[in-house]
C-alpha cells in the first residue's frame, strides 16, 4: 500500500511537540512564574498553579468534550465488531475501539486534575449537559464505514489534535501526545482497509465510494464553525490552548486528503474541489454548517440512540458498581 | 447518579533499571482492582514491567504558593553537585 | 489423571480454537456496555486474547477465515458453554452471568493450554505457553469479580448465584476429562465468594460433536453475514 504521507508528517509533529515539551521544561523561567509569564515563555501550566477561572473552565469543557467523544465514538465502530469480515480485521477493530475507551480515560484523568470529578463528568455526559463530537451521531451503514472513519474521521481528529500536543496545560498536552501516537495506527489501518476495498470486487468498491460520499462533509464539519462564527477561538488562541483556527485546520485536512483520495482511486464528493495556484491550497465546498448546528443541538440521525445506549450501559452497571463499593467498604472495616 | 469510585494515581516502571514514572490515573473500587485496571489501561502496548497504584487522597503535594520557600534555597547549594569540585589533573574514578 | 500421554488426549486443537473464537465473539458484545469504562477496557483485552488464541489454533487446522466464516454450526466443535448468551436469555447481557461464565471457561482453558504447552508438538506447545499466561489473567479477573459480586450486596450475591445455577450444568462438557483439576480451581473461588456450588444433575453436551444449542446459529449468522455476502473477496 502506498504510504500516507500526511500521517507520517503529523506523527513527526507529535514527536516534535514532545521534544518541545521536554525542552521547555529544561528552560529557566526568568522572574515571576505567574500564569502570564509561563504562557508567554511557552512553558506548561500544571494542576496546582494559579490560573484564570475562565482558563480552567474552558479547559474542563474542552477536555471533557474530547473525552466524551472518545467514549461515544466507541458505538459507531463497535457496531461492526461482531460482523468484521475477517478475523484479522476483527482483532484490529476491537483493539481500536478499546483504544478509544483508553483515550477517553486518559482524558478524563487530565480533566480531573482541574478539580472536576469523574462523577460530575459522567453525569454531564449522561444528561447531555456536555457535548461530544457530532460526527458520532451519524450511522455506520456498511463495513466500508470502518475504513472511511479511520481515514477521514480519525484523520480530521488527528489534524485537530496534533496542535493540542503543544497546549499550554501540561496534563492535557501529555495526554494528547499519548493519544496521538496511538491514533496514528487508527488512521493508517482505516486507510489501508479502504484501499483494499477500493482494489477489490465491484461491490466492495461501490461500498467504499458510498462510505466516502457519506463521511466527507461530516468530517469537514468536525473542525467546527467557520472562524467568523467561532465563539471560543480567540481567547483559546491567546492562552495557547488552541493554536490554529478552525478554517486553517480544515484547509490543512482538505489539502492532505485530496492526494490520498487519488491514490485510493475514490472520488471526494465535491465537484468544485480544485487546486488554487494563487493560494497554494485546494478550493473546496464548505460543509453545511446549518446541518452541523442541527446535529449539535440533538437532531442528528443517531443522537438519541447514542445517548440511550450510554445511559442504558450506565444504569445496567449500577448494581455491579454498588457491589464493588460494598465489598471494598466491608474489607476496609475488616482491616480497621 | 454514580457513586463516587475512588481515584488512583498510577506509576509505571517502563523497563528494568528505570524508576516508576507517573502514567496517569483511574477509578477503581479498591487497590486490587486498581492494579488490574492499571495493567489493562496503561500497559496495553507493553509500556511496563511493574506498576504502583496509590490512592489519590493519600498523596500530599507541595503547594505552588510555597514554591519559593521550598525549592529556591536549594539553588545556591551548588556544592551539592559533583561538578562544583575541580579535581587535579589525572585523578580518575572520582 | 497424570502422565503426558493422557493429558495430551484432553486437547483437541480445533475444539480449543472454536471455544476461544466463540468466546471472543460473545465477550465483544460488552464493548461500550460495561459497568465502568475501566472494565470496558479489561473485557476488550480478554476478548482480544481469546481472538488471538483462536486465530493461532485455527491456523493449525487450516485457513482461519475459511474455518471461522464458512462452516455451519454443525461444523463447530466448541463446547456449549462458550456459545451461551452472556445473560439468562437471547440478547441479554448480564455482568454476573459473564463473570461466572468466564470463571468456568478460563479455568478449563488454563488447564487445557497447560497440557498443550507440555505436549510433544512444538508449535502447539508454543501456542499453549502463550495462552497459559493469558488464561491465568482471565481466571484472576473473573475471580476478583466473583469475590466482589458474591460478597458485595444482597442483590449482587443473588444475581451471581442465579448465574452460577444457570451455567453450572455446562461445566460437565466444558471440563470433560479434566473435571477434578477443574473443580480444584473453581470450587475454592465459589467458596471464598460465599456462593453455593450447585448440585450435579443435568449434563448438557453435544458441542464437541457439532450438536449445539439454538444460540450458536444466531451468533454465526451475525458473525458470518458480511463475509458470506462477498464470496472470494479479500478484506
Amino acid at each position: 500500500m502506498p504510504g500516507v504521507a500526511g500521517a507520517e508528517r503529523l506523527l513527526g509533529e507529535v514527536e516534535e511537540a514532545e521534544a518541545a515539551l521536554r525542552e521547555a521544561a529544561e528552560r529557566e523561567l526568568d522572574g515571576e512564574a505567574s500564569f502570564d509569564a509561563v504562557i508567554a515563555a511557552d512553558q506548561k501550566i500544571e494542576p496546582r498553579d494559579a490560573m484564570p477561572d475562565a482558563y480552567r473552565a474552558g479547559l474542563i469543557r474542552q477536555i471533557a468534550q474530547h473525552a466524551h467523544s472518545e467514549i461515544i465514538g466507541m458505538q459507531p465502530e463497535g457496531n461492526w465488531i461482531s460482523r468484521a469480515p475477517s478475523l484479522r480485521r476483527k482483532a484490529i477493530l476491537l483493539a481500536k475501539v478499546q483504544d478509544e475507551a483508553g483515550h477517553g480515560l486518559y482524558l478524563y484523568a487530565a480533566a480531573e486534575t482541574l478539580g472536576v470529578s469523574r462523577q460530575e463528568l459522567d453525569t454531564a455526559l449522561l444528561t447531555g449537559k456536555q457535548k461530544y463530537s457530532s460526527i458520532f451521531n451519524y450511522p455506520t451503514l456498511s463495513w466500508a464505514d470502518m475504513g472511511a472513519i479511520g481515514w477521514l474521521v480519525d484523520g480530521a481528529a488527528i489534524v485537530n489534535q496534533v496542535p493540542l500536543c503543544r497546549c499550554s496545560y501540561g496534563p492535557y498536552a501529555r495526554a494528547m501526545i499519548r493519544v496521538c501516537k496511538e491514533e496514528s495506527f487508527h488512521q493508517r489501518q482505516g486507510y489501508q482497509s479502504l484501499y483494499v476495498l477500493a482494489q477489490g470486487t465491484p461491490a466492495q468498491r461501490a461500498m467504499a465510494q458510498d462510505a466516502v460520499d457519506r463521511w466527507w462533509y461530516p468530517s469537514l464539519a468536525m473542525f467546527g464553525p467557520p472562524d467568523a462564527d467561532s465563539t471560543h477561538s480567540a481567547q483559546s488562541m491567546a492562552w495557547k490552548v488552541k493554536r490554529f483556527s478552525n478554517d486553517e485546520l480544515r484547509q490543512r485536512f482538505v489539502d492532505m486528503c485530496v492526494p490520498q483520495a487519488e491514490i485510493l482511486g475514490l472520488t471526494l464528493p465535491d465537484p468544485d474541489l480544485t487546486w488554487n495556484e494563487q493560494r497554494g491550497h485546494y478550493d473546496y465546498t464548505a460543509p453545511d454548517f446549518e446541518e452541523l448546528m442541527r446535529v449539535v443541538k440533538g437532531d442528528g440521525p443517531c443522537n438519541r440512540q447514542r445517548m440511550a445506549h450510554r445511559n442504558r450501559a450506565h444504569e445496567e452497571g449500577a448494581w455491579v458498581r454498588e457491589a464493588a463499593a460494598a465489598y471494598a467498604e466491608k474489607n476496609r472495616k475488616a482491616v480497621a | 447518579m454514580t457513586s463516587d469510585v475512588p481515584l488512583w494515581e498510577v506509576f509505571v516502571r517502563a523497563r528494568r533499571g528505570l524508576a516508576h514514572t507517573h502514567a496517569g490515573s483511574l477509578h477503581a473500587p479498591d487497590a486490587d482492582m486498581a492494579l488490574r485496571h492499571a495493567r489493562d489501561l496503561y500497559t496495553r502496548r507493553q509500556e511496563g514491567v511493574s506498576i504502583w497504584v496509590v490512592p489519590a487522597t493519600e498523596i500530599t503535594a507541595s503547594s505552588p504558593d510555597e514554591k519559593d520557600s521550598f525549592f529556591d534555597p536549594a539553588a545556591d547549594k551548588i556544592y551539592r553537585h559533583p561538578t562544583f569540585y575541580e579535581l587535579p589533573e589525572g585523578v580518575a574514578h572520582l | 489423571m497424570s502422565g503426558l500421554a493422557e493429558r495430551a488426549t484432553t486437547v483437541d486443537l480445533l475444539a480449543l480454537g472454536d471455544d476461544a473464537l466463540i468466546a471472543a465473539q460473545r465477550l465483544a458484545e460488552w464493548v461500550s456496555r460495561a459497568p465502568t469504562l475501566e472494565e470496558d477496557v479489561a473485557l476488550a483485552n480478554i476478548a482480544l486474547d481469546q481472538l488471538g488464541a483462536a486465530r493461532m489454533l485455527l491456523a493449525t487446522a487450516g485457513d482461519e477465515d475459511e474455518l471461522a466464516y464458512r462452516r455451519d454450526d454443525r461444523g463447530f466443535r466448541n463446547c456449549l458453554l462458550a456459545e451461551l448468551p452472556l445473560g439468562p436469555g437471547r440478547g441479554d447481557l448480564d455482568f454476573g452471568w459473564t463473570m461466572t461464565w468466564l470463571l468456568m471457561l478460563s479455568a478449563a482453558q488454563l488447564l487445557r493450554y497447560t497440557d498443550l504447552a507440555a505436549g510433544a508438538d512444538e508449535h502447539a506447545a508454543g501456542i499453549g505457553a502463550k495462552a497459559v499466561k493469558e488464561s491465568t489473567y482471565h481466571l484472576d479477573h473473573a475471580t476478583q469479580w466473583m469475590l466482589r459480586l458474591g460478597g458485595g450486596t444482597e442483590q449482587s450475591h443473588r444475581r451471581v448465584q442465579e448465574a452460577l445455577d444457570g451455567l453450572w450444568p455446562y461445566g460437565h462438557e466444558l471440563a470433560e476429562g479434566i473435571r477434578d483439576r477443574w473443580l480444584a480451581l473453581v470450587e475454592p473461588v465459589l467458596a471464598e465468594a460465599g456462593l453455593t456450588r450447585p448440585a450435579d444433575r443435568w449434563r448438557p453436551d453435544g458441542g464437541r460433536a457439532g450438536r449445539h444449542t439454538e444460540h450458536l446459529s444466531f451468533l454465526l449468522a451475525e458473525m458470518q453475514s458480511l463475509h458470506r455476502a462477498h464470496p472470494g473477496a479479500q478484506w
